[in-house]
């Protein structure tokens, strides 16, 4: 059977943790924001910004590690804007959120074609390459299949688990625990319930834009229009789907990562006989039907989309 | 300055003033506190005892006045206004109504939130957990501080509330009205508590309308009025009858029980069952007259709201019939409120009013369909506008306006907008439940007459209350409810308190204990 040897080989799987990577970022960056209350669907345009400044970065000489750095200020920044739009000023978080999408792409796309008006073919750069970690990387199946990722992708999972123990281990991820909840609890322990929102914020849109660098600094060495292609969308769904968990979440990014590495195999194998639009529809599909299966008795912050003002009831 | 227990209250508020828009919420409050006594703040929903407690936490900035501290070394020191985390630091603890937790943490987590610095490593919990079981303890608080929050009682969540305030060391402690969610063993057991704190140094507020705690747990009242301190003396020189006058500024009458003259049946129930678990109703048979009072006793989630839904129209019968004028009664909320059924429900805040609504958009709501209100489908926004006026006026509905926001008005006045609505539209039924809970002694006054003015007018009206007085007062028969099952109504003067309280427990009517 096709099907079999597809899962069989070390490829798929190297592929599915490829296509998670930039999802593990990104729904890392919403969980952040959602456990602090505010939904981000600015999401989609902070991986534009993400991915558009680590590569303008890299090839303007910063360096890969560099242009990391700046990726993620230039999400914290577009945070930042969100933060100030729903938390002080109480706005709708849909509409700032899209707004947000909408500026950051375009803004983006503006600096791209300002600073490289004639190219027709984009720039590339030396992206980062896969690591040969010694021992791991050579073993059977498992070397090619787990352990011949770039360094990008091990600090996605690094940052799983830094985001767990931060939540569930330290006084300031129990203080954002809080503020999604109920804030008035924060405020009545003397707490600034802005500064909390907009810090967690800023940090969560700085997570996304290391999803958006991850695509034109590890998976393609270039900076294209709409490359995205819903990423964003996408980790905003597997939130919820996670319950609001970095475990749960890291899982829901490598299902996704796995439908998706599948369907493109598929593709090749049966691609004559069914249009592959078909294929490309799976793990959308197959992420709306477990979010149905799994949304239903999750846990949703209290706070989550409630603005907060001060000594109101 | 030497240090002295120079006679230096613990805390002072002086003259504050605070206006929102045309109210004056606070106007010249002066009010001192020491240590070990408790002061109770006694006064109607709206008399600004919130706004006053928020003021001195730091929630709100007052317009004008100070509030002081006792600093360590004895001297009366400023407050930082507007800040919560310098009243904390300055010893005030404060359980709000509304409680301040985070479900979704623990009651040690909540504890702790806030008192660590945020960018430590780890927060740690056994150093915590010491502290926190020697003052559980010392104070008698005890709950399980590992359980989530969401899956804590009401009275539980009280004394997460209490304890937040004393593991950070609170030297006074304020409760805004701390009973009204307990039951009133709940009650006892806190006041015992209070006292205990007292006791040991504490300086306590608590603000409470109930005339019977007030008199039996504080050392001192303070009565606020229209925003002002009406009176500010010990409490064993108070009297009940002399405080609720003061409190409410006028003579208190409380609606004396006249008879009704009752006419033909009106709303019957034909061997209805409803609802499932524990607020399931089985075959109840029950006719309300026109031009009387049923009072409906019972202790809460005996099948009360399950009654009420099916009367409101929001839930369906599995058995039986409801008629209305000998009409089958259309399980349909829109078709119940046409039919002339008014309901004045349990959750005055949650079923009563649209929150986010003005005051005069939740006066109308339920007629905005009939041509008085709009015209071609629009709103006819004068129309509206000046019936607002009216009912504001002849309810006393106390708001800055017909358009100030429902949510923010306090439950008695919120009560009024419910009676306004539904009571103007001259219902032949009312459906009251539990219409005076959590309401002041002038407020449930009003919600008094006003019944017993629409049964004067000949409707019929079943009212659900736990609250014995409140049954006796304006019955004419009371029926008993226990887990589901209805006795049949008895004639108000036939019966006396003790044996429907006992039939409230399950008793039957002659005295022996049910099945």
């Amino acid at each position: 059977m096709e099907y079999i040897d597809i899962l069989l080989s070390a490829n798929f799987w190297a592929a599915a943790i490829r296509i998670a990577t930039p999802l593990i970022f990104g729904v890392l960056g919403a969980l952040v924001c959602e456990r602090a209350g505010v939904l981000n669907l600015g999401i989609e345009g902070i991986f534009v910004v993400g991915a558009m400044c680590g590569w303008m970065a890299v090839w303007l000489g910063a360096g890969l590690w560099g242009g990391i750095l700046i990726a993620a200020l230039a999400g914290a920044f577009f945070g930042l804007l969100h933060g100030i739009l729903t938390v002080p000023l109480g706005l709708s978080q849909h509409v700032s959120g899209l707004g947000i999408t909408m500026f950051a792409t375009s803004v983006s796309y503006f600096t791209y074609r300002t600073a490289l008006p004639k190219v027709s073919s984009p720039p590339r750069i030396e992206a980062f390459q896969p690591l040969d970690i010694p021992v791991l990387s050579d073993l059977p199946f498992i070397g090619p299949a787990l352990f011949q990722q770039t360094s990008m992708t091990f600090l996605a999972l690094a940052m799983v688990l830094l985001v767990s123990y931060v939540l569930y281990r330290t006084p300031l991820g129990l203080a954002i625990r809080a503020v999604g909840d109920n804030p008035s609890a924060v405020e009545a322990q003397g707490l600034s319930v802005f500064a909390l929102r907009i810090g967690a914020i800023m940090a969560g849109s700085a997570l996304m834009a290391l999803g958006g660098a991850f695509l034109t600094m590890s998976a393609f060495d270039a900076f294209f229009f709409g490359m995205i292609n819903g990423r964003g969308w996408i980790c905003i769904a597997l939130v919820v789907f996670a319950s609001w968990r970095p475990g749960k979440a890291l899982l829901g990014a490598l299902l996704f990562g796995a439908f998706d590495a599948f369907q493109i195999r598929l593709q090749n194998e049966v691609g004559a006989v069914i249009p592959s639009q078909v294929f490309l529809m799976i793990p959308y599909l197959l992420s709306i039907i477990a979010l149905v299966l799994v949304a239903r008795k999750a846990d949703y912050p209290r706070a989550l989309l409630q603005p907060y003002f001060r000594g109101q009831r | 300055m030497p240090e002295t227990e120079s006679g230096h209250p613990l805390l002072s508020l002086q003259n504050i003033t605070k206006i929102f828009g045309d109210l004056v919420a606070n106007g010249n409050v002066n009010l001192d506190l020491h240590a070990g006594e408790i002061v109770a703040l006694l006064g109607e929903n709206g008399a600004g005892k919130t706004t006053l407690m928020n003021i001195l936490f730091g929630h709100y900035v007052a317009d004008q006045g100070r509030v002081m501290v006792r600093h360590a070394s004895g001297i009366l020191v400023d407050l930082e206004p507007g800040a919560p985390q310098a009243a904390l630091e300055a010893g005030i603890g404060m359980v709000h109504q509304h409680f301040t937790l985070a479900e979704n943490l623990t009651g040690l987590e909540n504890i702790v939130l806030g008192t660590e610095s945020l960018f430590a490593r780890r927060f740690s919990r056994s150093k915590a957990r010491a502290k926190l079981q020697e003052l559980m303890q010392s104070s008698g608080l005890e709950v399980d501080l590992d359980l989530r929050v969401s899956k804590l009682a009401v009275g539980e969540r009280q004394r997460v509330e209490i304890l937040k305030a004393l593991y950070r060391d609170a030297r006074i402690l304020v409760l805004d009205e701390p009973t009204a969610v307990l039951t009133p063993q709940e009650s006892d057991s806190l006041f015992k508590t209070l006292k205990l704190l007292a006791a040991k140094g504490m300086a306590i507020i608590f603000i409470s309308h109930k005339m019977a705690e007030v008199l039996g747990a504080s050392d001192r009242v303070a009565v606020l009025r229209g925003g002002k301190i009406v009176a500010d003396l010990p409490t064993s020189q108070c009297d009940r009858h002399q405080l609720a006058e003061v409190m409410v500024g006028h003579s208190v009458q409380s609606a004396k029980r006249k008879p009704g003259y009752p006419e033909d049946e009106t709303l019957v129930f034909a061997g209805v069952s409803a609802g499932e678990g524990r607020e399931q109703i089985e075959n109840v048979n029950l006719a309300l007259r026109k031009g009387e009072i049923i009072g409906l006793a019972g202790v809460s989630g005996n099948g009360q709201s399950t009654l009420a839904k099916v009367v409101s129209g929001l839930e369906e019968p599995t058995a039986g019939t409801v008629s209305l004028h000998g009409n089958p009664l259309k399980p349909n909320a829109a078709a119940v409120i046409r039919s002339g059924i008014a309901r004045i429900p349990e959750d005055r805040h949650h079923d009563g009013i649209v929150g986010a609504m003005s005051v005069e958009e939740n006066l109308v709501l339920e007629e905005i369909r009939k041509p008085a209100y709009q015209r071609f489908g629009l709103l006819r926004f004068n129309e509206i506008r000046k019936r607002a006026q009216e009912a504001i006026k002849a309810y006393d509905i106390r708001c800055s306006g017909p358009l100030a926001v429902s949510r923010l008005l306090s439950g008695g006045n919120i009560q009024k907008i419910v009676l306004a609505r539904t009571l103007d539209q001259q219902p032949d039924i009312v459906l009251a439940a539990q219409p005076s809970r959590g309401l002041d002694v002038g407020a449930t006054a009003d919600v008094h007459r006003r019944l017993q003015e629409a049964r004067d007018r000949g409707a019929g009206v079943l009212l659900i209350s736990e609250d014995l007085d409140e049954l006796f007062q304006l019955s004419d028969r009371i029926a008993v409810i226990h887990r589901g099952h209805i006795c049949e109504p008895m004639e108000t003067e036939k019966l006396d308190k003790k044996q429907v309280g006992l039939m409230m427990a399950g008793h039957s009517a002659k005295g022996e204990q049910a099945a």
